[in-house]
């Protein structure tokens, strides 16, 4: 990770090293995870990544990160209705997950604390690259999750709701997924809570040949909470996964995406939502690989910046040298409602292949005044208007996922965001 | 019902000048035309009537139904009873076109003191207004005014202001980019809600529009002034000589 000597460790540092020192004996693993998480530990000792990581340069994770919770192995989280009803939800309550879940078809569901136990999900535990702040903080603490297994052929009718609650302290979660070949559903990622909680949570995911996936992060913490979240994906042959990203809460944030196409004809669209208020930090930080030949991605974010919140997108799109053919295009754009707010945008196109259609762009903008003019001359007061604007401008991007009931479910989301902070 | 009285105002931007001690009174009922060439201030009248704040009113005012309108926002204007159909209506992504109906009814009958519709009852008045203007229910499943032709753009336009039911109606350049088809039709629409309480400023370049919508009065703006009244001859006799005797007797 960070390979700077620190000159003292921060108390955020502190408590983590001495919290793993107190958990270890609690945690679950054999030795091949046991060893995985002495590696994550080492890393954590060697400093929190600070801006002078690239990586983390427009989050300053030693300087943010100034207060980790103890663990309250006490508190009581309870599961929360489903973003769209009828939905099989898969709950981790204050980082345990239910051992009795229901029976899906076509599907079969693991506590992630068994797989670390018999160490089967042990190579899956590796840091990503060397600034792996994140994984490592996550595989050193991790104690539970869901490991859920699609079968090869199987259309989901309804989706799997995965909830992540938490209720204050330390939560540590892992959710991995892999889908058969052939294979269709909808997964939704709740986080949320009610506590002023570290919650680190990774999810993993490999979509077999021809699978399509359409995986919903809908994170709603409160704005005490520091959610520190990962997404990985590997997409195979003809394989499409749809990720779509709702950021409308938490104190600190940061949600890194990692996909590679695996498989030629792989395709990846990224949808994402951040809605940020207050005096809270978003991050949104992709690092997309094209491996391949053939695969295709989009990539589109829409931020609303109000009050004194601090936003980052950075996007990363690696062409691999063999990957021809490869078609990308990356949007970020901001609709900033506050003098106080700020978003920094990071686009990086590294390509080495010399047959690819990449772009990116971005914008920041206020609210057009001919539309609120518009929307005013038919009766719409100010504050309605301006409301219907801000909707709008992040609506667009839901209303593309071509899922009625999907995009219903996160509307509503939305509308209570807005009910909230408007 | 609509007095304008020594109007003067000019663009906040750079200050220029538009409308230069401009008078005018419509009454209820009334259908006025207001023609002129170019850059008379036709559609800066028209914008400065719904409260856009681009213009500045430096003096004179203006009062509707014997009220001052210069302190009201484009909003309370509106649900008042002004309505403008707009010359370059806007496209507005991500706004459904039926939710913003809803609302803007709703905004309309807040105003009225009435309850808000019952969805029912809105489906009905929506689709018995689109059918009148042969509109396409599936256009208003688009996003506001997007991907609309320029003439579904002006059905879309006198739809609202059906479905709005506004007193006074300024219309700027309703019949620009209409076929001859489309214009009877958008006509037609605009003569069935002539009434003894509503009165209408059509703006037009054409004498074309005034055969279909048939003014009781005809006002020439020239350089932010009212330089002529008259009956509908006056339009005829524009369509045949121009403006340049009109402007000659003034100037």
């Amino acid at each position: 990770m960070n390979m700077h000597t620190q000159p003292q460790r921060t108390p955020a540092e502190t408590a983590l090293i001495d919290a793993f020192g107190d958990r270890l004996s609690l945690l679950p693993g054999d030795g091949a995870v046991m060893l995985k998480r002495d590696d994550a530990i080492e890393a954590i000792k060697h400093g929190l990544p600070t801006r002078r990581v690239e990586s983390w340069h427009y989050t300053d994770l030693r300087r943010l990160l100034s207060v980790v919770p103890d663990f309250d192995p006490a508190a009581m989280a309870k599961a929360i209705a489903p973003i769209v009803e009828g939905s099989a939800v898969l709950p981790v309550l204050n980082g345990k997950s239910d051992a009795k879940v229901p029976a899906i078809e076509g599907v079969a569901v693991q506590c992630l604390s068994e797989k670390l136990i018999d160490g089967s999900i042990a190579p899956g535990l590796d840091p990503y690259g060397s600034d792996d702040a994140i994984g490592a903080l996550n595989t050193a603490f991790v104690a539970d999750g869901y490991f859920v297994d699609i079968a090869d052929g199987a259309e989901l009718e309804k989706p799997i709701e995965l909830q992540n609650v938490q209720a204050g302290g330390q939560t540590h979660v892992r959710l991995a997924v892999r889908v058969g070949a052939g294979a269709k559903a909808v997964i939704v990622e709740r986080q949320a809570g009610d506590g002023a909680a570290l919650v680190s949570s990774v999810s993993q995911l490999v979509l077999g040949e021809g699978a399509e996936v359409t995986w919903l992060i809908v994170q709603e913490q409160p704005d005490t909470a520091t959610h520190l979240a990962q997404f990985k994906a590997h997409i195979g042959k003809n394989a499409k996964l749809t990720l779509f990203v709702m950021n409308a809460g938490g104190k600190l944030v940061r949600q890194e995406v990692m996909v590679k196409t695996t498989g030629e004809g792989a395709d990846f669209k990224l949808r994402g939502i951040n809605l940020l208020a207050g005096d809270t930090h978003s991050d949104v930080t992709m690092v997309l690989d094209h491996a391949v030949p053939h695969t295709t991605s989009t990539e589109v974010i829409r931020n609303v910046v109000t009050g004194k919140a601090r936003g980052v997108f950075q996007g990363r799109i690696n062409v691999h040298q063999y990957a021809q053919k490869t078609n990308a295009k990356m949007a970020c754009n901001t609709l900033l409602l506050s003098d106080d707010g700020e978003f920094s945008t990071k686009p990086e196109l590294e390509i080495f292949a010399d047959d690819v259609v990449c772009g990116h762009g971005a914008t920041v903008t206020e609210i057009d005044h001919d539309h609120l003019f518009y929307l005013m001359a038919r009766g719409v007061d100010e504050k309605s208007a301006r409301g219907l604007l801000v909707k709008a401008f992040v609506a667009e991007v839901i209303e593309e996922l071509d899922d009625e009931t999907i995009v219903e479910a996160l509307e509503a989301r939305l509308d209570e965001w807005f009910v909230t902070h408007g | 019902m609509l007095e304008i009285k020594n109007l003067h105002a000019r663009i906040v931007d750079d200050g220029t000048e538009i409308i230069r001690g401009l008078n005018l009174t419509v009454k209820a009922g009334e259908v006025a035309a207001i023609m002129g060439p170019n850059g008379s201030g036709k559609s800066t009248l028209s914008y400065i009537l719904a409260g856009r704040e681009d213009y500045e009113v430096t003096e004179g005012d203006i009062l509707y139904n014997g009220r001052s309108i210069l302190e009201m926002d484009p909003a309370e204007r509106a649900t008042s009873g002004i309505f403008l159909a707009f010359q370059y209506p806007m496209e507005i992504p991500g706004v459904a076109t039926m939710e913003f109906l809803k609302v803007a009814m709703n905004e309309q009958r807040k105003a009225r003191g009435e309850e808000p519709l019952k969805i029912p009852e809105f489906l009905k008045r929506v689709k018995e207004a689109a059918a009148s203007l042969s509109m396409d229910m599936a256009m208003l499943k688009r996003p506001l005014n997007v991907g609309f032709s320029g003439g579904e753009k002006k059905r879309a336009e006198i739809l609202q202001m059906k479905l709005l039911e506004p007193k006074l109606c300024v219309l700027d350049e309703t019949d620009s980019g209409l076929d001859i088809d489309a214009l009877k039709i958008v006509s037609d629409g605009v003569n069935a809600l002539r009434a003894p309480d509503r009165a209408f400023l059509v703006i037009t370049h054409y004498q074309r529009l005034l055969e279909h919508i048939v003014p009781d009065s005809v006002h020439v703006l020239y350089r932010g002034q009212v330089i002529k009244s008259g009956d509908k001859s006056l339009a005829l006799d524009l369509e045949a000589n121009g403006y340049a005797g009109v402007i000659g007797e003034a100037a």
